[in-house]
């Protein structure tokens, strides 16, 4: 294929870009998010917690070793709205590989754009922070795709788990053999998340994002993993309920990404939006118990509140981030429940915090 | 653990003279090194036997050793520390490549360390000794689950042969214990297999080849870590080969970021290499470790552990602007990451994994020209001698820049009329890669040959082999419209592919001042990038920048903005090669710092990632782009400086003085018109005439019947060269009409449309040279060095001494009195090198030159005065001679020795000539003329003589 087709990229505050079409032809809106991972362009895209986001991807060339199906997807499609990139690869190799990226896109009705000045696009996102965006490949008129980008809904107040969540439930791993059941709650889960916990001996009932707390205890699990996923945890309390149900319960609890920040609403500490969030497979985290560092895979908007957490009585920061010092882990001292901010499963991402699968297992061990 | 208290004084051991396989990366670690400890308040003392480098100069360390890097040394030096009450607390051997590994190993070995009571920081001995041992270390890989090759290790000839019997061929020799895997090779066939036994046996000192199945054409990769005294590890970069396996890494194309590998597969590469770094041992630093991953199932094995900083380790950190050495350096006295910020970024920690939004591509450069006879091949023997570095927004930028970069009368990747069109000698390289096989896949593609058949032959990743393809797709689409018609979109489109506006102008059959007056016309903006670390996601503090037409163009970002101050450009010398290397990267730096305290803002110029003057600390700022008319002339349009500095960076940087001059740009110091009255020999001999200095009788000619011609009146022998080069390149002494003939046919075929020197050659003669610096006014001759070797070898590959041992007084005078003359005559502004033939109590002048020569490093180390300081500040008018109070060091001699890689061609004449081989040197300082190294090259001067 050769990209002919040129593709309008238009921001809430009105800045343009110009580029050339990808993926399939039409129009997309979303909140523009930028990703500076050189690899894993598949797992991204697949994420549900970027459930209607634009992503822009930062690395220079994107598509080069295509995709494949099934084992290097984190959900069962593409939950991206849009992708923004700099060079665009229709070109792909890779032996193992299905296709190109360009016929994944086209068969999972993703819009996209390249040639565009990413880092530009970024530079400008640092300073003025997130907001809406929009592509087009059918509107290249900027004041008729404006209307069109006011059509949609801002992220903030916004809950999306419900729509990206099972909406029955299903098992994981095999009954037989395993030592623990844990309940998953999917607010938005990344398949990887599963497989680290199938392989380290739990089996896994995985709930709809709305279960009541009593339909989860029917099911009698020793643990409970609160999933990642997208949106507003402010505007989950349904969640934040069913959390604070758990942690009282006194069973094990480990929540990941968003699942961290409804640990934290449970535990009375708020959540912020961020100026431009986390996204990346770079982090630095210390962890404060073991005085050991980690690069972490990061993907989210919103943060938990550092004065509330660092004086609240029962919780205690466990994680933080070294480049701007968020909360980036919390334990609750008087139950066994404790969070990341970050995606130890990484997929795509460095593999140094897995061991928090393993902390999770030996809480469960414990109890 | 924050900094260990204990450690109050460090050594540092140096790489000594240049060799292949051991350039000034080194240079730019131990320099980065230095200066990271003298920041904690640490004293630092430098062993290092080469005088061309920035890490043995004063302002770099407080104690700098212009030593052999030798065991009596270093007990020399820590004895003198320990007399003076100020003894070295710990050694520092990861920042001298394999040498000082292995010296920091013999004294070890000989207890030398422990009886001072000094510590070894930054390594661990059993690291070293597994890697550097081929079944230790495939054994403890073994050992930490990860994949190797099968193979293993004979000690006899009957072992070698027992073993390929076992695992079959195609198969590699690895010798144990040799640098730049010299007298290693693949064996196809089991008739050649004894050969390379036996060669391989002959070159390991310790009589070890290891014996390996061959995975040539699997994927190569690097990656380069970090880690702490707390266990903490970072990847700084993975890098990726566009050779496949097969060709040494150091003489391969090298990607970065890896292009082609899926996260799934990084991350996997990730943990094996974290895994490796753990498992061989525990220490503080840098790492680099080389995958190969088989392309049909993504299996991935590893090949080779370097537990130290690499040149792999340079270009990572100018690849990703994260500096390896100096943070290393820091780990070294027990900071771990997490205590440390981000230098570029000034604001983040240092630890994480830096993120790029560019593509750099690194080319090597190779210098098989100089040596006759060689072995072209390209395999597990690096033979390559410098590199240059491109960075693009896209791969296909990159690329161009790099082949910009490169000096080898190309203006990229191919459209400039000297592509090969022979599809049988297309097929060959493509299938036995030397230094023209990245050339020659372009032309491939041109004459039409098939994707299939091109990946076959050359086994590199098809996306790479797209890339090029893609661009040839591109030509032709330009070459269907002429200059006045072709569309914005699509001259933009070239410009995005790295298209010089040169190789534009080629495809459209115009000049090169038409398309750059076309894409001023169309608004077609160059703009300029930062490398940050971090993918723009933190503002960056660090002003290090990088050309791309990959922007907006509408509203095109520009982040390398013009401060108010007046500024000077210093252009660097680019990638190194015989004749050009470190020591016009010293003069550059020099030259940089000195314009800094005469109070210019500085920018420098360069594009080889070895090297200090890329530091991105050296200079105000620094632009990563090829020394390449076009991008030099863009930054000049850009920064609008007072002017340029071309005496500092060697031939490359001095050739552009014409066209800076044409173009109006002041050229700071000597003016144009001097400069080329130098490489003028007519003007110039008329103006010793008038000056009644005496010269050898010379003519100039462009044809080989002129030549003859001019023989009969000049006779025999002659010496033959082409105008304008450096290194006595094409120079030859010939004794009769078929020889010269025969020469003059072979310079006209490499060098068309160039003048041809012919001069009488003074056999048996003396040489001198003499180094000055003037303002014009008034000159001041720096030093004056006697070659041992008589006239016809070249001044680089000649052994000579600081101040001459065997002339006369009266000759000297006479050396000083004409140098002097000379500076004043030409109007020199800066520095001036003078070659002088003796010869009968005759002082004969051969040639001048107005730059930085090769001997100024040596005579400021020597003399211990900073004279490229002073020149540039005489340069740029801040300074008069009379301003100086010179006082010179002048203790016994200092004797320049050359050094050469001879070693990596064993099928090389090693006889030396009027054309440079030398691909280094070294110091050694004498007290006397009885000293017995002295003697032994003096002895050998007979030898030369009686020929």
């Amino acid at each position: 294929m050769k990209q002919t087709q040129e593709a309008l990229l238009l921001l809430e505050d009105g800045t343009a870009y110009r580029g050339l079409a990808l993926g399939k032809r039409g129009t997309a809106g979303g909140e523009i998010c930028f990703n500076t991972g050189m690899t894993g362009y598949q797992e991204i895209y697949t994420d549900p917690s970027y459930y209607g986001q634009i992503v822009v991807n930062t690395t220079s060339h994107i598509g080069n070793y295509g995709v494949q199906l099934d084992t290097e997807e984190e959900s069962s499609n593409v939950k991206i709205k849009g992708m923004v990139c700099n060079t665009f690869s229709d070109d792909y190799s890779r032996h193992t590989a299905d296709f190109s990226l360009q016929e994944y896109f086209e068969r999972s009705n993703i819009v996209g754009i390249s040639n565009v000045d990413t880092r530009q696009l970024v530079r400008h996102v640092r300073e003025k922070g997130v907001m809406n965006a929009i592509i087009s490949s059918e509107i290249l008129d900027e004041n008729q795709l404006m209307e069109e980008l006011k059509k949609v809904p801002s992220m903030a107040g916004l809950e999306l788990s419900s729509v990206v969540s099972t909406t029955e439930p299903y098992f994981m791993g095999e009954e037989a053999g395993s030592r623990w059941r844990v309940a998953v709650m999917d607010y938005g889960i990344k398949k990887s998340i599963l497989k680290n916990l199938t392989e380290r001996g739990c089996y896994c009932k995985v709930f709809p994002a709305q279960t009541p707390f009593e339909e989860v205890m029917e099911w009698q699990p020793d643990g409970f993993f609160i999933s990642n996923g997208p949106g507003d945890p402010a505007a989950m309390m349904y969640a934040v309920e069913t959390v604070r149900e758990m942690v009282e319960s006194g069973k094990p609890l480990f929540g990941i990404c968003l699942g961290h920040q409804l640990l934290a609403e449970a535990s009375g500490i708020s959540t912020y939006k961020m100026h431009h969030g986390h996204r990346g497979l770079n982090h630095p985290v210390k962890n404060l118990i073991t005085g050991l560092c980690e690069i972490t895979s990061q993907n989210h908007g919103f943060s938990v509140n550092a004065d509330e957490t660092t004086n609240h009585p029962n919780v205690e920061v466990t994680h933080i981030n070294l480049n701007d010092k968020t909360v980036a882990g919390i334990r609750r001292k008087d139950h066994p429940a404790f969070s990341v901010q970050y995606h130890p499963e990484a997929s795509p991402g460095p593999h140094d915090s897995h061991y928090l699968f393993d902390e999770f297992a030996q809480m469960l061990e414990k109890a | 653990m924050p900094k260990n208290p204990n450690i109050k004084s460090i050594l540092i051991i140096g790489s000594g003279p240049i060799v292949i396989g051991q350039a000034c990366e080194f240079d730019y670690a131990g320099s980065q090194a230095a200066r990271s400890l003298r920041e904690e308040g640490i004293k630092v003392s430098l062993i290092n036997s080469n005088p061309a480098t920035i890490m043995t100069d004063p302002i770099n360390a407080d104690h700098v050793y212009l030593l052999p890097l030798e065991k009596k040394y270093i007990t020399q030096i820590l004895k003198e520390h320990q007399d003076a009450g100020t003894p070295i607390d710990a050694v520092l051997p990861t920042m001298g490549g394999q040498t000082a590994l292995n010296l920091a190993m013999d004294c070890e070995k000989a207890g030398i360390w422990k009886k001072y009571g000094v510590e070894l920081i930054g390594v661990d001995i059993r690291a070293i000794e597994t890697t550097e041992d081929r079944e230790a270390f495939r054994l403890k890989m073994l050992e930490l689950g990860a994949g190797v090759c099968q193979g293993r290790i004979a000690r006899s000839f009957l072992e070698g042969k027992e073993i390929a019997q076992e695992i079959g061929f195609p198969l590699v020799i690895r010798p144990s214990y040799t640098l730049g895997g010299t007298g290693g090779g693949f064996v196809d066939k089991p008739e050649d297999f004894d050969r390379a036994l036996t060669n391989g046996l002959h070159a390991s000192p310790t009589h070890e080849v290891l014996v390996e199945q061959s995975v040539m054409g699997w994927k190569e990769y690097e990656l380069e870590l970090l880690r702490d005294g707390n266990g903490n590890f970072i990847i700084i970069c993975s890098i990726e080969n566009f050779d496949p396996m097969g060709v040494h890494t150091g003489d391969s194309i090298t990607v970065a970021p890896a292009m082609t590998l899926p996260d799934t597969t990084y991350q996997k590469m990730r943990d094996l290499a974290i895994r490796c770094m753990a498992g061989i041992g525990s220490f503080a630093g840098g790492c680099n470790i080389q995958f190969s991953v088989n392309p049909e199932t993504d299996d991935i094995i590893v090949i080779e552990i370097n537990p130290r900083v690499s040149r792999s380790s340079a270009l990572a950190s100018k690849a990703t602007g994260y500096p390896i050495a100096k943070i290393a350096a820091k780990m070294a006295i027990g900071y771990n990451l997490d205590e440390l910020t981000n230098p570029i970024t000034g604001t983040t920690s240092a630890f994480f994994e830096p993120s790029i939004d560019y593509v750099i591509v690194k080319v090597p450069r190779w210098n098989f020209d100089k040596f006759q006879g060689a072995d072209r091949s390209l395999g597990l023997q690096m033979k390559s001698v410098g590199e240059a570095m491109g960075i693009g927004r896209n791969f296909q930028e990159a690329l161009q820049k790099a082949c910009q970069s490169l000096e080898i009368r190309r203006n990229g990747l191919g459209a400039d009329g000297r592509e090969l069109r022979d599809q049988e000698k297309i097929k060959h390289s493509l299938a036995h890669p030397s230094w023209d096989r990245l050339f020659h896949i372009y032309d491939a593609f041109k004459i039409g040959l098939s994707f299939k058949s091109i990946q076959k032959l050359t086994k590199i990743d098809s996306w790479f082999l797209r890339q090029i393809e893609e661009l040839i797709e591109t030509e032709h689409e330009v070459q269907k419209y002429e200059l006045d018609d072709i569309p914005k979109a699509l001259l933009l489109k070239a410009k995005q592919k790295g298209y010089a506006d040169r190789q534009i102008a080629h495809l459209l059959g115009v000049k090169e001042s038409k398309v750059y007056a076309k894409r001023k016309e169309l608004g077609i903006k160059r703009v300029y990038k930062c490398v940050d670390t971090c993918a723009a996601e933190f503002a960056a503090a660090t002003p290090y920048y990088y050309s791309t037409f990959n922007t907006s163009q509408e509203d095109p970002d520009n982040e390398s903005v013009v401060s108010d101050k007046k500024k000077v450009v210093v252009l660097g010398s680019g990638p190194n090669r015989i004749g050009q290397g470190i020591e016009f990267d010293y003069s550059c730096v020099h030259g940089v710092l000195a314009a800094k305290e005469a109070g210019y803002e500085t920018i420098m110029i360069n594009c080889n990632p070895e090297t200090v003057s890329t530091d991105p600390d050296i200079s105000d700022k620094l632009y990563f782009e090829p020394v390449f008319w076009e991008h030099v002339f863009d930054i000049i349009e850009h920064e609008k400086p007072e002017g340029v500095i071309v005496q500092l960076g060697g031939q490359t940087a001095l050739k552009m003085a014409e066209k800076l001059d044409k173009y109006g740009i002041k050229i700071i110091g000597t003016s144009y018109q001097a400069l080329d009255l130098a490489e003028d020999r007519g003007r110039f001999s008329k103006l010793l005439q008038e000056m009644d200095i005496p010269y050898p009788k010379f003519g100039t000619v462009r044809t080989s019947d002129a030549a003859v011609e001019l023989s009969r009146s000049l006779g025999f022998p002659l010496l033959v060269r082409p105008s304008y080069v450096l290194g006595g390149q094409s120079m030859k002494i010939v004794i009769n009409e078929q020889e010269l003939e025969q020469h003059v046919v072979k310079i006209l075929h490499d060098i068309p449309d160039n003048n041809i020197l012919l001069d009488h050659f003074l056999e048996g003669a003396i040489e001198a040279e003499a180094d000055a610096i003037s303002d014009g006014e008034d000159a001041y001759i720096i030093g004056v060095m006697e070659h041992i070797e008589p006239a016809g070898i070249h001044s680089g590959d000649s052994h000579a001494t600081l101040p001459p041992f065997d002339l006369s007084e009266e000759i000297i005078a006479t050396i000083e009195e004409y140098s002097k003359r000379i500076a004043l005559a030409m109007g020199v502004k800066g520095l001036l090198n003078v070659q002088f033939a003796i010869k009968d109590g005759v002082v004969y002048v051969i040639e001048a030159n107005p730059r930085a020569s090769r001997t100024v490093p040596f005579i400021c180390k020597a003399y211990q005065e900073p004279y490229v300081n002073y020149a540039t500040k005489l340069m740029l008018g801040d300074k008069k001679i009379s301003d100086f109070n010179f006082q010179p060091v002048k203790k016994g001699w200092a004797i320049k020795i050359p050094v050469f890689s001879f070693n990596k061609f064993p099928n090389v004449n090693k006889e030396l000539g009027p054309e440079m081989k030398s691909t280094g040197e070294g110091i050694f300082f004498i007290d006397d003329l009885q000293d017995e190294f002295f003697l032994k090259v003096y002895g050998e001067r007979n030898m030369y003589m009686s020929r």
